[in-house]
């Protein structure tokens, strides 16, 4: 080991020259992949037509709509309890989408799952359902929802079942496929059937995983509730983009803060709760 | 072959069975009683939800119907103009489709500079001013917890329909949840780096730029990209409130009853998005492994 001075400083290019020497290759790359991303954001410039003579004005409009805001005011005490009443709903759309959205995904992320199921083709189509379903987004569902059963929280709720339903099943098939297989074995090795370890060799081991990430899924699922009021499935977005149609700005920021305050308010209890079923063990 | 069983005194042998029925008993009560809570509250949400089950049962025969009347029509005989007649309009949904990856992709490039910049402020390994760190973590949150479509809607008052605002409610969505994640990454990263940067006299950028930034990178990479597969759903309907791409013809089609267009433009969101998360994944997990490898 040399220490670095200036007066050795050539002994030590000398004996550690890949250190010093620049590396064109890497760097190349870097600057390939770089000008590619800006490239393409250029062409997306002009692709998509940004009008950036709008973009001052719009910002100065925003700057307009920011002042209106303040302060948040609901209008009256009717309003505010109508306001609440929506956030009810969109936390049960929420809480029954999930629950729902789990309850279902369960014997299909078993199916899914491979070491409960070895047979590749229900493996395959088990698996591409699923992304389907997941590729289709909440909104959308909801829009479908709203054709069959009407406007309201109950084509919400329905609309949070099949997105979760979608999200979980994979989820879930992928903590069962991880889960080891050893308790398993042994309850086979006990005289019990493929039932008998599925359902006290592995379920015990995955349950908690599984309970945790559904608590997780509430969370973020309280989050999508809130919009999917906009295509009319009930909840508080419905009222929150009919107020911003009507430029009713101090409404749009009470029932904001109300959603940052709902949203808050679920992601301590579920995490207390997580922490209570699973202790400090991440999420897998 | 003899063996000796040990066998417990009578005594010990009944107040560790009473032992094991009372654990027993007390891990059933836990569940009956967690069950009988998860029923009440999804009692309380169905009422609250207006759950009907008998309009449920009574209408669900229009789900599948509803499958069935937007699936395209085809025979045999004339397959081939069945599905040009289907994919009538695929020219334009390409180029509808494109703008939704293109908005998806500049909200997320614009998002994840953002989140870059903003998520070492966030860091409290990095920054020493706790008030600092209290506001950039709030800031996020708040472009976090703000649904997207949310920003779409004011933005598409602002500045008018098309897919500025689509891109910019994207990249304010974004910022919020990248710079959460980034934020975690780099305050589980290893601080001797850093210290040595400080130690040998880097100032805070140079701390960041040297002693951080070569931990983290392909972390970052690998959830923006993550990012762009869930911004390329979320740019999909961007179109319902009239932020550009594919989802404006999307509403359009399902508000009109042109029922298949509407089975033809799903398909083509659907098969996007797969193949978006396939190439992606691909990507994501060679840059895990190649940190891996490094490591």
């Amino acid at each position: 080991m040399i220490s670095f001075s200036s007066e050795n400083q050539a002994a030590i290019v000398e004996r550690y020259p890949e250190v010093f020497r620049p590396d064109w290759w890497n760097r190349g790359k870097i600057a390939l992949s770089l000008g590619g991303a800006v490239i393409l954001f250029l062409f997306g410039i002009a692709q998509l037509d940004i009008p950036f003579d709008r973009l001052s004005d719009g910002m100065a409009r925003l700057g307009g709509f920011l002042r209106l805001m303040l302060p948040p005011d609901p209008g009256s005490w009717a309003e505010a309890l109508k306001y609440l009443n929506a956030l009810g709903e969109t936390v049960s759309i929420a809480f029954l989408g999930t629950l729902g959205g789990a309850l279902l995904a369960l014997p299909v992320a078993l199916l899914a799952a491979r070491n409960v199921v070895a047979n590749r083709i229900v493996h395959f189509f088990t698996r591409r359902s699923l992304d389907t379903i997941r590729g289709v987004d909440i909104l959308i569902w909801a829009l479908i929802w709203v054709g069959v059963v009407g406007l309201g929280p109950f084509a919400g709720i329905l609309a949070v079942i099949c997105s979760d339903f979608g999200t979980f099943g994979k989820l879930f098939s992928e903590a069962i496929e991880t889960a080891d297989k050893n308790p398993a074995e042994g309850v086979q090795s006990a005289g019990g059937s493929h039932f008998h370890a599925v359902r006290f060799g592995l379920m015990p081991q995955v349950f908690p995983i599984l309970l945790s990430q559904v608590l997780y899924y509430f969370e973020s699922n309280t989050r999508s509730a809130t919009i999917i009021g906009i295509v009319g499935a009930g909840g508080i977005g419905l009222q929150l983009a009919e107020q911003i149609r009507v430029l009713e700005w101090q409404k749009v920021s009470f029932l904001i803060l109300l959603i940052l305050i709902a949203v808050s308010a679920i992601d301590w209890i579920s995490g207390k709760l997580r922490f209570a079923i699973i202790g400090q063990r991440a999420v897998a | 072959m003899r063996t000796a069983v040990p066998e417990f005194p009578e005594a010990r042998l009944r107040e560790l069975a009473d032992r094991y029925a009372a654990a027993v008993a007390a891990k059933r009560r836990r569940i009956w009683l967690g069950s009988a809570i998860l029923i009440a509250a999804a009692l309380a949400a169905g009422w609250m939800g207006d759950v009907d089950l008998w309009k449920f049962a009574e209408n669900f025969w229009r789900f599948p119907a509803y499958f069935a009347s937007i699936a395209p029509t085809f025979s045999f005989s004339s397959a081939w103009n069945d599905l040009s007649e289907w994919l009538w309009g695929l020219p334009r949904w390409t180029l509808l489709l494109g703008d939704t990856l293109l908005i998806a992709y500049m909200g997320t490039l614009s998002g994840a500079i953002c989140g870059f910049v903003l998520c070492f402020l966030a860091s409290a390994n990095l920054v020493r001013s706790r008030a600092i760190v209290f506001v950039t973590r709030r800031v996020l949150e708040f472009c976090r917890t703000v649904p997207e479509i949310v920003f779409a809607l004011v933005f598409v008052l602002a500045f008018g329909l098309g897919p500025l605002p689509g891109v910019l409610a994207i990249a304010i969505h974004t910022t919020g949840a990248l710079g959460k994640q980034f934020a975690e990454v780099v305050e589980n990263i290893d601080n001797k780096p850093i210290e040595g940067v400080a130690a040998s006299g880097g100032s805070w950028i140079q701390i960041v730029r040297f002693g951080a930034v070569p931990q983290v990178l392909s972390n970052f990479v690998s959830y923006a990209l993550l990012r762009f597969e869930i911004n390329v759903r979320g740019a999909a309907v961007m179109g319902f409130v009239g932020a550009g791409g594919i989802g404006q013809d999307l509403i359009e089609a399902v508000r009109k009853f042109y029922y298949s267009d509407v089975s033809a433009i799903l398909l083509l969101i659907v098969v996007t998005v797969m193949l978006i998360d396939f190439v992606t994944e691909r990507v994501r997990h060679r840059l895990l492994g190649l940190e891996g490898a490094g490591t």
